[in-house]
């Protein structure tokens, strides 16, 4: 079977107000070096092992469901795992 | 004239905004669960808040998925009238009804309470009892009304004077004070503000009253 990783961020434009939220709280603990933070969503998929084209399965239901290409970006990786 | 209220798991500003329409506007209302798949005589689509889903993965991003959601595409598609307010704005920007998306307040802090609209667009099947710049108030309550879109979308809205309602003090970091839109052709409204919530002069505010009403003409 696959496992296809997926990785969602807010576009670069996009306030990311968890992002900034997270990174003035580290300000505070004196983590002074940490220039910028970005908050995302990470979603593990299992997909049939006789799954035709992966990647442009994974692709495809990224831009329908998992992902508002308005206003988020993502990257994925797809690996061949063992059937558990 | 006979409206629509869509229910999806999670709404939970139908029952006021079927009051709004059978008791204030005194028209013929009726519930579509999400499982529907027809909207039958149906003159008005309206979409209420909630959370639909419980707003799991994104704001409305479940719900643009649910059986129903086709059957309101075409009507919307046909020039029928929608107005989604809140989640039900939320739900019509991801099933690409009207552009750019809603996300989290810029303070992060769920706000409640009124607000000032200035009218951008009275022009519209939403707006038509109101006169233009004129400063209208209903309240607001979500997470997640900060409406983005790109620069060049934000062009075509002002181009197209798609933006109906604005800020006066924008209070969730939207683009351009942006509270509603409409799509290009004008019968489909968003907006983050809710009407049903001002509909009686003894609850202190009629201007959502005025506002359904424009639906009416």
């Amino acid at each position: 079977m696959y496992l296809a990783k997926i990785y969602v961020t807010y576009k670069p434009s996009i306030l990311d107000p968890k992002g900034e939220s997270i990174k003035a709280a580290l300000h505070r603990m004196d983590y002074s070096q940490v220039e910028n933070v970005t908050m995302g969503k990470y979603f593990e998929l299992q997909l049939a092992a006789d799954t035709k084209d992966v990647d442009a399965v994974v692709k495809a239901l990224c831009d329908q469901l998992l992902v508002n290409v308005n206003m988020e970006t993502y990257r994925y990786e797809i690996e061949e795992v063992e059937m558990a | 004239m006979r409206f629509a209220v869509i229910v999806f798991p999670g709404s939970n500003c139908d029952a006021d905004m079927y009051y709004a329409v059978q008791d204030q506007l005194q028209a013929e209302v009726t519930y579509v669960p999400h499982t529907a798949t027809q909207l039958n005589d149906i003159d008005a689509v309206l979409i209420p808040g909630g959370f639909s889903y419980g707003d799991y993965l994104r704001t409305g991003a479940i719900a643009r998925f649910a059986p129903i959601m086709p059957a309101i595409i075409d009507f919307a598609n046909n020039g029928g009238l929608v107005l989604g307010v809140c989640n039900g704005f939320q739900i019509l920007t991801e099933a690409g009804l009207l552009p750019g998306a809603l996300h989290e307040n810029k303070d992060l802090a769920f706000i409640c309470k009124d607000v000032q609209l200035t009218v951008a667009n009275p022009n519209t099947p939403f707006s038509n009892r109101f006169e233009k710049d004129e400063v209208i108030t209903l309240p607001v309550a979500h997470g997640e009304g900060n409406y983005y879109c790109d620069a060049e979308t934000l062009a075509q809205l002002e181009a197209n004077h798609q933006i109906v309602f604005r800020y006066q003090d924008n209070p969730n970091g939207s683009v351009a004070d942006i509270a509603g839109i409409c799509n290009e052709r004008g019968n489909v409204l968003g907006m983050m503000p809710h009407p049903e919530r001002a509909v009686e002069a003894i609850l202190g505010n009629t201007d959502g009253q005025r506002l359904l009403s424009s639906l009416l003409q």
